[in-house]
């Protein structure tokens, strides 16, 4: 999400230089799909507390074969995918409530808006915010592509996308040494490919699985249920896109918290970005 | 190191904590449900400006059909009125087509399978995210409305069910768009036999682009309104009055 502009001229080493990294677009952006993706998460856990069962195909129902569910047995909360049952209890299928008491739902409450089971309550939240996410992604993604975002900053050059680069660079992360001076106003070739699955793959993929479950649109627009292979396989495919999404938050959050929360957050307020100087013992 | 991490540890569940309760005291607002029911308006206004009115649900053949089709809602009508049809093979029961109508019409179940038959294998996809496919047969609800004879006042049909829920009868609600479409039947039959009693014996409703609730089950009444307000709850539907669920659930 950076516009990189050249970085100003100036003895790094007197004062730390400082470079506008995020156009207002990506800014905004930014935060209010922060709120939004929240939303949709959270609410999204409740809706599938109504159903907990995932199943692969145009059906699937209590007397079909899912391929994940979250249950109770009674006394345990589980997680079973295919013929794996992976015990749970106290997070998943079983937990406790606030008030003390056995709850049996999926997600637990801390997890899900509202807290407390409620089907209808979740989808007004999801079906409103739903908009949200959509039509910025929608604006975002046909401004990014018109005036060179995606190509300029978020593309892999030949040479980054090349194994051996890509390799270094996982190396270098898992060593946590993260790129500094001039290279820290591009992204590197793995914030490029998080970025660009999540821009291009998994939200797009997230609002046409969503679209794709309503009864509606699949009257109107049938090519949804070819293209997922039915609304039960979209509903799977909606799920697992949102545990990558969530996946995808972990990571950016622990990426900001290691590189440096104030000047990486300012800089998505701001805009301003405070470049790091060169390493001493940089090779 | 590990203080702060616990710090912005702390920080970050304090947050989300905030942003929990938070949501909790939105939801409880009335003004804030208004603001979010808003977009009930503006998906259906979408949805039919981006499509066709007269698209028709996807039909599948009879390899696609679930193997087991799953009921819910009531299962069994507790009057003693239903339980009285029931006994006597639904012989004296009738099905009251009136409101906004020129003709009233009081049908039994006999004439309504004597009218033209349409038969559909359709995908019933359930508010809590389930599907089932299954085929139905029975009279495009056109047919009937233009018996009737239907008027120019007449903006909603409402249906009439005998099930209860405590004392409040299930009732739900379609505006002409989807009381008009091709695939808008009242079935009595479904997969090659008569309704069963789970499923809505002898009549039910089948509006294949929403969702499951609005196939109001055990229809004994039919009425062309011109405003949903003074019915029931004013909402258009059972779930719609008690629990908050979308009158128009086509997503």
């Amino acid at each position: 999400m950076a516009s990189a502009q050249p970085a100003v001229s100036g003895p790094a080493e007197t004062r730390p230089l400082l470079v506008n990294r995020h156009r207002l677009g990506t800014r905004i952006w930014h935060w209010v799909n922060a709120l939004t993706v929240f939303v949709m998460l959270m609410s999204g856990l409740m809706i599938f507390n109504a159903h907990p069962r995932l199943y692969w195909g145009q059906y699937g129902a209590n007397f079909d074969r899912p391929w994940l569910s979250i249950g109770s047995d009674g006394t345990h909360g589980f997680v079973e995918i295919g013929d794996r049952r992976i015990p749970t209890t106290g997070v998943l299928g079983q937990w406790r409530g606030d008030d003390g008491t056995v709850q049996r739902r999926a997600f637990p409450g801390w997890a899900t808006i509202p807290s407390r089971y409620s089907l209808s309550g979740a989808r007004r939240w999801h079906l409103a915010f739903a908009w949200l996410l959509a039509v910025p992604l929608l604006a975002y993604l046909t401004a990014s592509l018109l005036n060179g975002h995606v190509r300029r900053d978020l593309l892999p050059t030949r040479d980054e996308a090349r194994p051996s680069h890509v390799w270094h660079d996982i190396v270098e992360h898992a060593r946590l040494r993260f790129p500094r001076g001039e290279a820290a106003l591009r992204y590197n070739v793995l914030q490029k490919f998080a970025y660009l699955g999540v821009i291009l793959l998994l939200l797009p993929l997230l609002v046409l699985t969503g679209l794709t479950m309503s009864p509606g649109l699949d009257a109107a627009w049938p090519w949804l249920l070819d293209l997922f292979g039915g609304r039960q396989s979209a509903r799977s495919i909606h799920f697992i896109c949102a545990m990558l999404i969530l996946l995808f938050i972990v990571v950016h959050l622990l990426m900001v918290l290691l590189a440096g929360p104030v000047n990486e957050i300012g800089s998505m307020i701001t805009g301003r970005f405070r470049v790091p100087p060169e390493r001493e013992d940089a090779p | 190191m590990i203080s702060r991490r616990k710090l912005i540890g702390s920080i970050g569940l304090g947050a989300g904590g905030l942003l929990l309760s938070g949501c909790d005291r939105l939801d409880g607002s009335p003004a804030f449900r208004g603001l979010l029911r808003s977009s009930e308006g503006l998906t259906m206004r979408a949805q039919r400006l981006v499509t066709d009115r007269t698209a028709l649900a996807r039909e599948f053949s009879e390899a696609d059909m679930s193997p087991v089709f799953r009921s819910n809602g009531t299962a069994m009508p507790g009057t003693d009125a239903y339980r009285a049809h029931l006994a006597s093979g639904f012989r004296d029961w009738r099905l009251s087509v009136d409101g906004l109508v020129d003709r009233p019409m009081l049908l039994s179940i006999e004439q309504i399978r004597a009218m033209p038959v349409r038969t559909q294998i359709t995908r019933h996809d359930c508010v809590e995210g389930w599907s089932a496919i299954g085929k139905w047969h029975g009279v495009p609800l056109k047919l009937l409305l233009d018996a009737a004879r239907l008027r120019g006042a007449a903006r909603y049909i409402v249906f009439h069910c005998a099930d209860r829920f405590g004392s409040s009868p299930y009732y739900e609600s379609i505006d002409l768009v989807d009381a008009l479409h091709p695939q808008t039947i009242l079935a009595w039959g479904m997969n090659g036999a008569v309704l069963t009693v789970p499923h809505g014996a002898p009549l039910r409703l089948r509006v294949e682009r929403q969702l499951g609730y609005k196939h109001a089950k055990y229809v004994e009444r039919i009425e062309a309104v011109a405003s949903l307000a003074p019915v029931y709850g004013g909402k258009g539907g059972y779930w719609e009055d008690v629990s908050d669920y979308e009158w128009y659930a086509g997503i």
